[in-house]
């Protein structure tokens, strides 16, 4: 139901300001992503260069690092999930109140990245939880992590308040809950959450 | 600084029955390590740091290997009594056979430590000790009260290689959670199987990961769980 853009522009050379509320909402969610204060390894490094002045991710309105998953809309996985890290990661993210968002930062937060068959490292955080930007990297520049956010801000802009593809904290019969995996005699168990990551097909 | 055979002498003078072994190291650095009965390492720990002239008051590095048990095939020429038939008539000749005898020697693990020395400026001396075995005799003393930085270390190798410090004052694992079971850096650790989803296998990843292809794995695979 947006407005004709055409028309709008017309209207806003005659002093008028036409808008919907579900562009105002978005405009909103998307111009204040508190990211939450918490770093995996190397790559927060990188995102701690992203805040500072050369890089400046305050212009996104996104430069309030909070100490809370209360107060937190965004979580930026930063670097190597290991297997003994994963249960916490998972349970900051239940603990984040809605509308919340993901970005997995680096080859590691991905797959695992170099660290890949080790005994104690995760092969991607979204085997858990739902993730929203894959940046790849090793690490990613802060221009990639600054990408990456855009890519967010573009991608809440576009989510519609009503339908089927609404976002989750709309939606009331959606789960907000994910399952923290118990750390077990050889494994992670589950190894994986299948809810969020069914097996993607491998293609040859 | 004194070599390994001056250490050795030096040690086996001060600690009597301390039984060092010298292991030589064939390469050019020529970097020989002193093997060490465990039941003697803490006196000669002790003497090692306390020594005037040696005063090995650093250890710089603690970490473990894993020896798997050995298989070894021996050739053993064995005579023996043949029944044959020689121009018709049956008798027994003497034969020397050629006989593969295996036995197994079993495995051990090793915990490697380096010292040196600040106040000498010399150093490193590297020490050895081994386990009985890899199963259930795996008690090494603890070298943490006699070098603090020890602790940490020794509490990764307990973790990792399974090497029990006794006379360690904390010893939990450091870097696995409390419930793991195994102990990740010994060559016979298999990894969980979690090799459903491979997109660039190559080699033993893609071995374990073809297990997964065909009927559970893949894209079958993914429509089931969904």
């Amino acid at each position: 139901m947006a407005a004709d853009q055409d028309l709008k522009i017309e209207l806003g050379k005659q002093g008028v300001f036409v808008t919907t509320i579900e562009e105002l909402y978005n405009w909103g969610r998307r111009s204040s992503v508190w990211p939450m204060q918490f770093g995996l390894a190397c790559c927060a490094i990188e995102m701690i260069a992203t805040t500072m002045a050369r890089y400046d991710l305050a212009r996104f309105g996104a430069e309030v690092f909070r100490p809370s998953p209360r107060q937190a809309d965004l979580m930026i996985i930063s670097g190597t999930v290991t297997k003994k890290m994963a249960p916490q990661v998972v349970r900051l993210y239940n603990q984040m109140a809605e509308p919340k968002y993901v970005i997995a930062m680096g080859a590691c937060a991905i797959s695992g990245g170099p660290f890949k068959q080790g005994y104690n490292v995760l092969k991607g955080i979204d085997r858990y939880i739902p993730v929203d930007v894959h940046i790849p990297g090793c690490p990613p520049r802060p221009e990639a992590l600054l990408q990456a956010f855009m890519t967010l801000q573009k991608k809440i802009d576009g989510q519609s308040l009503t339908g089927a593809d609404r976002p989750r904290h709309l939606n009331a019969e959606t789960n907000c809950e994910f399952p923290v995996p118990a750390q077990g005699d050889h494994d992670l168990e589950p190894p994986s959450n299948r809810l969020v990551w069914p097996l993607p097909a491998v293609t040859k | 600084m004194k070599t390994a055979e001056e250490t050795k002498a030096a040690i086996e003078a001060a600690v009597p029955g301390a039984g060092v072994t010298i292991v030589p190291n064939p390469s050019p650095s020529a970097q020989h390590s002193l093997r060490l009965d465990p039941s003697h390492a803490i006196a000669v720990a002790k003497f090692l740091r306390d020594d005037e002239e040696l005063s090995l008051d650093f250890l710089s590095n603690v970490t473990g290997v894993d020896y798997l048990d050995k298989e070894i095939a021996e050739k053993v020429k064995v005579t023996r009594q043949v029944a044959k038939t020689v121009d018709g008539v049956e008798q027994m000749v003497e034969e020397t056979v050629e006989e593969t005898r295996k036995h197994v020697e079993p495995g051990y693990l090793e915990a490697v430590y380096h010292l040196f020395s600040m106040k000498k400026k010399h150093g490193p001396v590297v020490l050895r000790m081994r386990t009985a075995n890899r199963t259930d005799k795996v008690e090494l003393p603890s070298f943490t009260p006699i070098w603090r930085s020890a602790e940490f270390q020794e509490r990764e190798i307990f973790d990792l290689y399974g090497i029990v410090f006794t006379g360690h004052p904390d010893l939990r694992r450091l870097l696995m959670w409390p419930e793991f079971k195994d102990h990740p850096m010994r060559k016979d650790y298999l990894e969980p199987d979690d090799f459903d989803y491979e997109p660039t296998a190559h080699d033993k990843v893609l071995e374990r990961a073809k297990v997964h292809q065909g009927s559970s794995g893949g894209q079958q695979g993914a429509e089931a769980a969904r």
